[in-house]
Parts: structure tokens; sequence; C-alpha cells
């Protein structure tokens, strides 16, 4: 067990090695022309460097001026250290500016999390349950609408109805307009609370579908054993049955797939984050990227790509703990 | 061919039919015939079974006749603006209301200096008559109820008188002759003020200290209340004809001459009219008004009806042509303005017979763009598609057929290329696109590509993980054997197997696809105006007016792409079930 975690690990960092090269040789693909008019927009601005000193920063963190590998290991050993650079267009550290908004993200997606698997994991064994009855139907429609929801146009939807038409939320923004005049914490926490509905409605509507459907399938797949088939021959009730011989077994695929899921906590609603007005690493980092913030930009892709690693490292690794007959060379 | 008839309508009646199985029994008969299905035949009927799945099926026709179809038979094109014309309410003329003294000086006369200018408008105003420049006299004179003359005077001589009259020194500015001084003392003495001597007007000024100033007295300027606004606006008013104007009203006379023309005055509740040679000229009133059209008149009758409504404070009225002007007021200014028809853009309008989802900000027809938009929404997910399929199956295949070292680089670059974060690169690529300015119809060949480039992964493990388990199946055995070629092994025999789940895969990649098109022109970083998509299209909310009140330009675009996704995933998710009966209980 432990080799195969080890000989993952090594595999994990070998993959992150070639991820944030090609994402280091996107940045260097990026035109000059797009640098330079950045860098020249930014020297314009009112008290800002020069043009030079932006262009000597950028090559600085960025090796540029370097060759393609050279490059890369100048920036790769300062990335290791956590330097990223100063964020052009927050103007502070890169790390820092992570630090302010990551939490706002991580209790959006926190919430949206325990929603999720408290809805679509009982919504999908039952409908397994059911197959092809009038529950399964419904139950799968939802799901599907769910994943073809477009999430920018169900939160438009949500925000007409409940921000304009019936006022009850804001239209943006994560506290109210009185917040700092709220007198216990407690309130403060309630009145973000209170701004927070809409976006944890939108995310967990469009993401319950996914985890739903794959309950379903794999449930589906366990009550078609021949373990099942005994159990059934044994005399035990069907709750029995359900609750004790399936649902154990479905929890093999589904703890294995939920974890791949945690470090994606992390990671932001780009698109809601941004409608909503929400201060967290999604909204952020679309403003760097729209923007051409080339140190945080770089940071968010080396920090999703990092997620990406973890989350199949961890589902990898429970699928391993997890079900012992999976036999590990 | 009576009798195939006979066969077939008793295979109808199985009740019928069996007896008749018995008695032909070697022969293969046309319900046993029925029974067994082609395994392509099974899985097309437990398709149909699923409800969900012709639910899908019947959408996604529908969508993409409404795109492919519906495009051609709108009468209207993609990017057809249209036009209506409207009442705008357009300036037409502004009216002031004067309170200043207004001031005209002759033409070509030079002040000493500017502050002389502020002299005589501060002498004006505090009424003095008298006041001393470096080298002239200005004697301001009230001719009238806010009327003021404004002569500037040169002296000629200066006498001081003592108590008895007689003359105890005397200055002379130039050489003047005995004569005129004899004349000047007379006009002392007798108390005159001007003098006319030799064909020049002199005046004499008498001033403290008993002392007199001949001068050389000439008219320069007139002062006046009354604001005159001429009916063509190039022409200028002189200080010689305001002057004639004024003297003549002083002195009760509806008429005068001047510059050879005769001028009639009309006098009206608040205004007065001059008619120049029996035409109208201008308006007297305490309103300046003029046109703001350019090159635009207004005539003498319409300008004393705006004084007219001014003063009686109406807000409209109805000028000469007959249209309504309304006047609009600020302070002591007047805005006059008049409906005008005016060829707009028709945006925004609601829905009608001639647009049925009404227009957007352009003024284009919203349903024609939505069908356009369905045509760039699918074309794009069908490319993506077939480049995701190219480069999944062919890295797949010879993944699973290969196996050992070329199967492990092949799935380093998998995991390698799942790792890369899709999203910010498409935003970054976007916005790049956006600075270089990329041609619209480039952006999106350059976003299928990058698509595409990004969403193999998926479909490479699914082929490798199928291709590995099917190679070690016998028919494998058996192409090797017969000494089939590797490139034929592979995608002649293996991936054929895989076509169930590719089918399926691509159908739910189709749907997922779109929404991805959809987010980013949403975005406005994927497809671009001129062209229409989907997503481009509810991006009009980013305008929160347009998000409140125009539901029709946005809900129904945000309705397509939910259905087309939505069928897509019905009809992936009823041909897994159908290729994959396993799944039955």
């Amino acid at each position: 067990m432990k080799k195969f975690i080890i000989k993952r690990l090594l595999l994990a960092i070998m993959i992150l090695f070639f991820v944030s090269f090609i994402i280091y040789a996107l940045m260097r693909c990026l035109p000059t022309s797009f640098v330079e008019a950045l860098a020249n927009k930014k020297a314009q601005a009112g008290g800002s460097k020069t043009f030079a000193e932006w262009m000597a920063q950028l090559n600085a963190v960025y090796g540029l001026d370097k060759g393609l590998f050279d490059g890369y290991g100048s920036w790769i050993s300062k990335a290791i250290t956590g330097d990223f650079g100063e964020s052009w267009k927050f103007t502070i550290p890169v790390t820092q500016k992570f630090a302010d908004v990551i939490w706002y993200s991580f209790v959006l997606n926190v919430i949206c999390f325990i929603l999720e698997m408290g809805i679509s994991i009982p919504l999908g064994i039952l409908a397994a349950r059911k197959q092809y009855s009038r529950t399964d139907y419904t139950i799968t429609t939802i799901a599907l609408m769910g994943i073809s929801l477009p999430s920018f146009f169900f939160a438009t939807v949500l925000k007409l109805i409940f921000c304009v038409k019936l006022g009850w939320f804001d239209l943006f923004g994560v506290v109210g307009k009185y917040h700092e005049q709220l007198n216990t914490p407690l309130e403060k926490i309630l009145d973000m609370g209170w701004h927070y509905i809409l976006p944890v409605v939108t995310l967990t509507i469009v993401s319950i579908g996914a985890l739903m459907r794959y309950t379903r399938t794999n449930m589906l797949e366990v009550l078609n054993s021949d373990y099942i088939r005994t159990a059934r021959a044994k005399g035990l009730s069907e709750k029995v049955v359900i609750n004790k011989h399936a649902f154990r077994n479905t929890l093999i695929p589904i703890v294995t797939i939920v974890g791949g899921m945690l470090p994606g906590l992390f990671s932001g609603a780009m698109i809601t984050e941004t409608l909503f007005g929400i201060p967290g690493i999604g909204y952020t980092s679309y403003q760097a990227m729209v923007e051409g913030d080339i140190p945080f930009t770089m940071f968010y892709m080396l920090f999703l790509a990092i997620l990406t690693l973890l989350g199949t490292l961890l589902s990898d690794i429970l699928y391993a703990v997890v079900d012992p007959r999976v036999r590990v060379n | 061919m009576a009798d195939k008839n006979i066969d077939l309508e008793k295979n109808n009646n199985p009740q019928e039919n069996t007896g008749n199985m018995f008695e032909n029994e070697n022969e293969l008969n046309e319900d046993q015939r029925v029974k067994i299905l082609s395994p392509g035949m099974l899985v097309v009927k437990r398709f149909i079974r699923n409800r969900l799945a012709i639910v899908g099926t019947v959408i996604l026709i529908v969508m993409i006749l409404f795109s492919f179809i519906g495009g051609a038979l709108s009468p209207y094109a993609e990017n057809q603006s249209f036009y209506k014309t409207s009442d705008v309410a357009k300036d037409y003329a502004a009216a002031a209301l004067n309170n200043e003294p207004q001031f005209y000086y002759a033409n070509g006369v030079e002040f000493e200096n500017t502050l002389v200018k502020f002299e005589i408008i501060n002498a004006v105003s505090q009424n003095k008559t008298y006041l001393k420049g470096k080298d002239y006299f200005y004697t301001v004179t009230e001719a009238g109820e806010g009327f003021y003359l404004i002569a500037r005077a040169e002296e000629a001589a200066t006498v001081k008188l003592d108590q008895n009259g007689t003359a105890i020194s005397s200055e002379y500015a130039q050489d003047i002759s005995s004569e005129l001084e004899e004349a000047f003392m007379g006009c002392i003495t007798s108390g005159e003020d001007n003098l006319s001597f030799e064909g020049k007007d002199y005046s004499v000024v008498s001033m403290a200290d008993n002392t007199y100033t001949l001068c050389v007295a000439e008219d320069v300027g007139v002062s006046t209340r009354k604001v005159i606004s001429l009916l063509d606006k190039n022409e200028k008013l002189t200080f010689e004809f305001m002057r004639d104007f004024e003297l003549a009203l002083n002195d009760k006379k509806n008429e005068f001459e001047f510059d050879g023309a005769t001028y009639t005055v009309e006098e009206g509740n608040s205004f007065d009219i001059i008619n120049k040679n029996g035409e109208e000229y201008a308006c007297v009133s305490d309103y300046s008004i003029q046109s703001t059209v350019s090159g635009g008149k207004i005539s003498v009758d319409e300008m004393a009806s705006i004084v007219d409504a001014i003063t009686s404070r109406k807000t409209e009225y109805t000028n000469p042509d007959g249209v309504l002007c309304s006047i609009t007021n600020k302070d002591t200014r007047y805005t006059i303005t008049t409906d005008k028809k005016t060829r707009i853009l028709d945006t925004h309008a609601k829905p009608s017979k001639t647009h049925w989802l009404g227009t957007d900000k352009d003024g284009m027809d919203n349903l024609t763009r939505l069908m356009y938009g369905g045509r760039i929404s699918l074309f794009i997910g069908f490319v993506v598609v077939i480049i995701e399929l190219l480069i999944g199956v062919i890295l797949g295949g010879i993944a699973g057929y290969f196996g050992k070292w070329v199967d492990n680089l092949i799935m380093r670059i998998v995991d390698i290329v799942i790792c890369i974060p899709a999203m910010p690169i498409y935003i970054i690529l976007g916005s790049i696109m956006d600075t270089n300015q990329v041609d619209a119809q480039m952006r999106i060949f350059y976003l299928m590509f990058v698509l595409g480039i990004l969403s193999w992964p998926g479909i490479c493990r699914m082929v490798r993980g199928q291709i590995l388990s099917l190679r070690e199946q016998e028919f494998m055995i058996a192409t090797e054997a017969t000494g089939i070629s590797v490139r034929r092994r592979i995608f002649k025999h293996l991936i054929p197997n895989v076509i169930p789940q590719l089918i399926v895969i691509a159908t739910m990649d189709l749907g997922s696809i779109i929404l991805t098109e959809a987010t980013l022109s949403f975005l406005g970083l994927g497809v671009k105006f001129p062209y229409a998509s989907w997503g481009n299209i509810i991006n009009a909310v980013n305008d929160s007016y347009v998000m409140t009140h125009f539901w029709f330009e946005w809900i129904p675009a945000g309705f397509l792409i939910l259905l087309t996704v939505l069928g897509f995933n019905f009809v992936g998710d009823g041909l897994r079930d159908a290729f994959d009966p396993k799944m039955k209980r």
C-alpha cells in the first residue's frame, strides 16, 4: 500500500512538472504584442512604473529574456518557494491576494458540496431501486436538466426573479449595504449567509445531476449483482438488502469519486461567483485573466492543475483503501 | 405473391399461426424471422421503448430543423437591422430671457483699452453720464427707457472761467480757429450744449469749477435692454440701426429710414415686430430667440408666438406651420423642441407579427438571430466532437493495442492534458484575440480547435480501456493468425467494437461542448458579433435594463441551450441503456 501511494505521488509530481512546463510555454506563446500592449497600458496609468520597468519586472519573474528552458527553470525555482510575483491588477503579491479571497470560494463550495451529497445520493439510490418507474423518470429528468442547465442563464433567471421582481436579495456582492453597521458578529454572518443563498442554489442545482446519475448507475450495477440475489434468496427483508448489502457496496465508487471532488472545493466557481459578485478565487481570477494579469493567471492555472492532480491521486488512493478486493500491484 | 400475403396476414394473428408452425417446421417462417432481431435492431427497439430518449430525439430533430432550415425560411438575414420612423423630440430653437443691457458699438471704433469698455458698462448701470479716459471723454446719455447713447469726445479746448465769466486759463488741444473759439465762448455764455461749426458737430460740456470743455463728439455706441432677434441669423445688427430704431421709438414714430430702406414697427403685447420694406425683419422683445437647427430660420411671427407663450407661461405653442412645439424652461433659458419624424433603429421592439420575438439592441430580429445562433452552436459542437473523436480514437487505439511503454507514454500525455485547466486557457485566448482584434470568423475556428485539443482525453481513456480487454479475445487471435496488418486490426476489428460507447460519449460531449461554447460566448470571449450564438445573445443581460425589461431577448436563447443540451443528454442516456442491456433488471 505504502509503495503504491509513493509511486502515485512520484507520478503526480512528474505530471505536475510537465503541466507546469506546458503552462509556462503557453505563457511564452503569448504574442509579444499582447504582453507589450499590456505593459504599455499599465505604464500609461498615472503614478505607475514605466514601460521598461514593467518589462524588466516581467523578465525578472518569468525569464522572458532567457531561453524557454532556462526561463522555466528560473520561474519554477521561484514558484516552489511560493514566490509568484506581484499581481498586476491587484498590486499585491499573488499569494497574498489568493489568501484573501480563497475562503469565500471555499465556504461557498463546501455548502454546495454538503447539499449535493445530501440530495443526489439518496435520490440516485431511490431512482435505481425503482428503475423505469415514474419516480425514476422524474429523478433522471431533473438530474439531466441540472446537467444541461447553463449556469450563467440559471443564475440570471434567479437574479431576475428574486433580486429584481421580488427584491429579496441584492444583485451583487457578498455583504449588504449596511454590513458595517451591524452590531454582533452573528448578524454579520447571517447577512453574508443571506447573500450566499442564490449562488449556493445555482451551484447546487447545476452540480447535483452528475453525482445523482453516477449513484444511480452504480446502485443499479450493485442491485444486479449475484450477492444481492443471494441476499434476497436468503429471505432478508428488502430494507436490509438495500441498506446493508447494496448501499455499502455502492459506497465504494461513491467514496472514490467524492474523495476526488474534495480538492475541487478550493477551485472556485468562476461563472457563478462572477455573476453574483462573490469575491472568491473564481471571480478574482476571472478579472485577472480578462485583464491579462499574467502573474495571477499563471498562479491560478498552476493551482488548478495541482487541484486536479490531487483529486485523481486522492480518488486512486481511496479506491485502493476502501475496496479490499482491489489488488495493488 | 398471393400466398405470401396470406402468410403475412396469418403472422399478424399468432393464435391461428400456431398450427401453421408445426406444419412447416423446417422452413424458416416469417414470424420466426421477426423474432430474431439483428443486434442493431435490438438497440433501436430498446431505444424506442425509452420514453426520455424519444423526447430527446424529438427535441434534437426540432432544434436541428429550427437552426438549419429555420435560417433559410426566415425572411430576414442574420445581420439585418430594422428601422422605424419615430417622433423624436428634436431641439428646434432656443430662447433666453435678457436682463442685461446689450451694447452695440460702431464698426471700426477702437477703444484705448478694454478697461474703457468695462467703465462704460459700469456707467450705464450706475447712471453716470460722463467718464474720462486717457485721450477721450465718454458721455453716456439716457435717450429713452433703458436706452443709452454712448458718445466719444475728443477734447478740442478747455476753458476755465472765474466768477465773472472771464477766462482765466484756456488750453487748446489742437489748433482751432479764432472763429470757433468765439463760438465756443458764445455757447458758454448762452449755456448751449451743442455747437455746429463748419459742418462739424461739437459739444460743450460743463464741469465743476466753472470749467468748460469743447469736444468733438462722435456717437460710438448704444446700450439697450431690448433684444432684437433677426429673421436671418447671418445678418448682424449694427449700432446705427439700433440707434435709429430706438430714436424712432422714442419719438413715438412707427416708421424710420435706415440705409435706404423703410422700417416699420408693429407693436404687440410683449413684443414688437420690425418690418423692412414691408417684409418681416426682426422681432423685438425681452428674449433672444435663435434657431438651433443649422440653416434654420424662425419666422418673425413664430418668434412672436414663442415670446407670447413664454410670457403667458404656456409650455406649448403651435407654430405657423401648424406643428406643435413644446417649451421647456431652465432658469432663464427656454428650449423649444418639436417632434420630428426620424428614421431610427428599431431596437428592443416588443414581440409582434413581423418580429415574433421582437428585436435586439441592434434592431435585429431575435428569432432569426436564434436560428443562426443555433446553426453556429451546433456546428461548433459537431466539429469539436469530430476533432476529439479523431485524436481520442487514434491515440486510445494505439495505446490499447500496443500496451507497454506506448500505452504508458500516451496515458501520461492524457494525464497531463487532463490537468491543463481548460477554462482559464479559453478565457486568456479570448482576451488575446480581443487585443489583437482577430476576425470574428477566425475566432470561431480557433475556438473549435482549442476546444477539440483540450477535450479528447476522456475518449482516449475509454477507447484504450475497451481495447485492452478486447485485445485478449479470440477474434483478435484469429486476425493475427490470418496475418491482417496492424492498422487494419486496430481500426477494422477493434475500433468498431467500441463504436457503441463512442456514440454515447460523443452525444453527451456534444451537449457539454455546446454549454462550454455558450458560456464563453456569454462572457464575450467566444463567438462574437456579427455572428450570433445562443451564448452571445444572452450576453445582452450584461445591460441590466435589458435583463429586467426585455425578457424576450434572452430567455428564449437560454431555453434553447437548455433544451438542446437536454436533448443530447436524453439521447445519450437512452443510447447507453439501449447498447448495454446489462443495466436492465
